[in-house]
């Protein structure tokens, strides 16, 4: 089956090695005998309201956000069209920020987000930097954890009523207070997380690929592969988050 | 306020540390006395760099600060006595130990980290002030690459008339520093033959520094460093003062260029390969030149000049050869398997991922290194080092049969993994991050093949 993601702004909004998670979800895709197309979609392309299967965006720097978010603000309306139809979503760091209603900064100057994620992010002095551990259950009774890296000054807040990604096992997460992390719409996922994030978490890039293959009319199982690099890596990285995460 | 010390008093004090620091084994003792001094007095270093009679010269870059002082050492070494901080130790502490350490010395040759280069520049007062480049580098310590240009420009701003700005025009963000300096001389490479067919997927300051349009390459030599200009407001590479042009690579070997300066041209012979080094040679060479050297003293000293520790470093172990590439960001790694795949691509590296604060406990860079071109040569790589999987990870994503990949986290270990899969008179490809690299210098130091590094000579 061919399957296709739309890479958003890969040529602004990869900072922490976002091709990471494209190289996870092609290869993974291939090794059970699929094709993934990756089809980039920076300023200026229009969002295809059909044909893709999952949409990606990374992170950048304050310049590279600021640069792409009227592109995306005006992008809003068919990437809702996408999702409506059954398109899976995952936002990291920056594009997490973005999906939002709004980024303030420090000076307190207002960026439009999406609205597509009831959240708002507030900047704060300090940057919330180090290896994080989260508890979630994407499907009811299957609890999974996800290990990565987050390096944040944006302090999200969800509003009543929506539902984190995960709950923070250690680290900060999405204020360094709530102890919830990410944000959860849907098939559309948000999170901080990079590492990048679906390496040492496999689980996630094989519930993208299986939510792409279900809307496509597929069958989602997909064959297990031997993963002990992948499991090692995760152990480690929950480790780390264990004896080294953000503590506010 | 703590009470005053005479500042000889402290020196003994600062200086007796180190000494104390070797005893114990503890490591060179590069920085202690430095750290010492500064808990003591922090003005002690200001009065200290303020005695040296030809004042102090700084540079500061993400890639190549150590080479490049080195080779300004090179250069100037025979003229001067140097305060150099070879071992690169280039904190504030580091800088102060070497102070400390340089007795009788005329002028002071510090490289300098990139965060803390305006503590430095406000303390040293230096004379001159080298800027390299800025790419993305362990964005979990310095945070986003335009606030620490934000935070040299801030530095620059501050400095008198006396000081000159020795900078790299074909760095966007460090030529447009370039631009504040009473005193600038640009330096950048002029030949367009090694031109990169497109800017790498990590290239940084894609976007024009005044008005956010992608900038027009007339040539993209290193990363995002070459002949740029915004097609929408015009700002562009600034004119060449010190150029390099006839750019010859010789695989693994060295390089050879047109050293072109003042009006006159000399041909440089460097016994370092790769593009990136040649940029190392043209930034040595500006700095010197600013400091004094003759055009004969640039091509004297940077004929004779070898590898710093570490970097490029050849080591002979029994009847095998280590050839140690230290890899420590996107822009660095991705010259050094350029460099090494024009050289006739390796069969066997061994390659060392440490997550300490030195290294980058943010471990994401990986996957913006450029390995593919490398990977296609390998017959084995041992992943090593305390992310050793995560490694593993990011060759088997690349491509890489999952095969040809050994896992063996314990750094000596791999190193003799290495070795016992190099064939005799062959030579094991390196490429250690920044802790993996000084321990596995030390593991070899203590089998007896190299000196410890703060034994070095500068």
């Amino acid at each position: 089956m061919k399957l296709v993601v739309g890479h958003l702004y890969p040529d602004y909004l990869n900072i922490y090695a976002d091709r990471g998670n494209i190289a996870v979800l092609a290869r993974r895709a291939a090794w059970r005998g699929h094709e993934l197309e990756v089809r980039p979609l920076s300023v200026g392309d229009e969002i295809p309201r059909e044909g893709v299967d999952i949409f990606y965006v990374g992170g950048g720097q304050d310049r590279e956000q600021a640069l792409v978010a009227p592109d995306f603000a005006a992008k809003g309306g068919a990437l809702r069209v996408a999702l409506d139809r059954g398109a899976a979503l995952l936002a990291v760091c920056g594009g997490y920020q973005l999906l939002g209603r709004f980024y303030r900064d420090t000076n307190g100057v207002e960026q439009p987000g999406l609205g597509l994620f009831a959240h708002e992010t507030v900047a704060g002095e300090t940057r919330m930097i180090g290896d994080v551990l989260l508890e979630c259950e994407l499907e009811p009774g299957e609890r999974r954890t996800l290990a990565g890296f987050e390096n944040h000054a944006g302090r999200t807040r969800l509003d009543p009523g929506a539902t984190p990604l995960g709950r923070v096992v250690a680290g900060f997460g999405n204020d360094g207070e709530s102890g919830y992390e990410g944000c959860r719409l849907g098939l559309a996922l948000g999170t901080y997380l990079h590492g990048p994030l679906l390496p040492r978490n496999p689980w996630l890039a094989d519930w993208l690929l299986a939510r792409a293959l279900e809307r496509r009319g597929e069958s989602p199982d997909l064959a297990p592969l031997p993963d002990d690099l992948e499991r090692e890596a995760h152990e480690v990285a929950a480790r780390r988050a264990h004896e080294r995460g953000g503590r506010a | 306020m703590s009470p005053r010390i005479p500042l000889g008093l402290e020196v003994a004090a600062a200086r007796a540390a180190a000494g104390l620091s070797r005893l114990a084994r503890r490591g060179g003792g590069t920085t202690i006395p430095g750290k010492l001094l500064w808990k003591l007095d922090p003005g002690a270093i200001d009065h200290l760099a303020a005695r040296l009679p030809r004042g102090a010269a700084l540079i500061s870059a993400t890639n190549g600060k150590t080479t490049t002082a080195a080779m300004v050492a090179a250069i100037l070494g025979g003229r001067y006595r140097l305060a150099h901080n070879s071992s690169g130790a280039n904190l504030v502490s580091g800088v102060a130990s070497t102070l400390l350490a340089a007795r009788g010395a005329e002028l002071g040759l510090f490289e300098v980290d990139e965060g803390a280069l305006p503590e430095v520049v406000r303390r040293v007062r230096p004379r001159a002030i080298c800027l390299g480049n800025l790419f993305r580098d362990q964005l979990d310590r310095y945070g986003e690459l335009e606030r620490v240009a934000d935070r040299w420009r801030a530095a620059v701003t501050a400095v008198g008339p006396e000081t000159t700005l020795v900078v790299n025009a074909d760095d966007p963000q460090v030529g447009d520093v370039g631009r504040i300096a009473v005193q600038a001389v640009a330096f950048g490479l002029d030949d367009i033959r090694h031109a990169q067919p497109a800017l790498q997927h990590a290239a940084d300051s894609k976007w024009c520094v005044a008005c956010g349009t992608p900038y027009r390459y007339a040539a993209a030599y290193v990363g995002h460093l070459g002949d740029y200009r915004c097609p929408s407001c015009g700002h562009a590479r600034p004119p060449l003062d010190v150029a390099a042009r006839e750019i010859e690579l010789d695989g693994l070997e060295g390089t050879r260029f047109a050293l072109v300066a003042g009006g006159e041209t000399r041909r440089i012979e460097l016994r370092l390969p790769g593009l990136y080094n040649v940029y190392n040679a043209l930034a040595a060479s500006a700095l010197a030149l600013t400091l004094g050297a003759t055009l004969a003293d640039v091509q004297e000293g940077l004929g004779r000049f070898t590898a710093a520790f570490g970097r490029f470093e050849r080591i002979a172990i029994g009847d095998r050869r280590l050839l140690v590439l230290l890899i420590k960001n996107p822009a660095g790694a991705n010259e050094a398997v350029r460099t090494l795949v024009a050289g006739g691509a390796p069969r066997v590296a061994v390659i060392a991922l440490n997550d300490a604060i030195a290294d980058g406990q943010d471990v994401s860079w990986i996957w913006d290194v450029d390995f593919e071109p490398l990977l296609a040569g390998l017959e084995h790589v041992v992943a090593t080092g305390s992310r050793a999987a995560e490694l593993a990870l990011r060759f088997k994503y690349g491509g890489l049969d999952e095969g040809a990949v050994e896992v063996v986290p314990g750094l000596e270990r791999a190193l003799d993994r290495g070795l016992e899969l190099t064939p005799s008179q062959g030579e094991l490809v390196v490429l250690p991050t920044y802790t993996a690299m000084l321990a596995l210098r030390k593991i070899v130091a203590e089998r007896g093949f190299v000196r410890q590094y703060w034994e070095r000579a500068a």
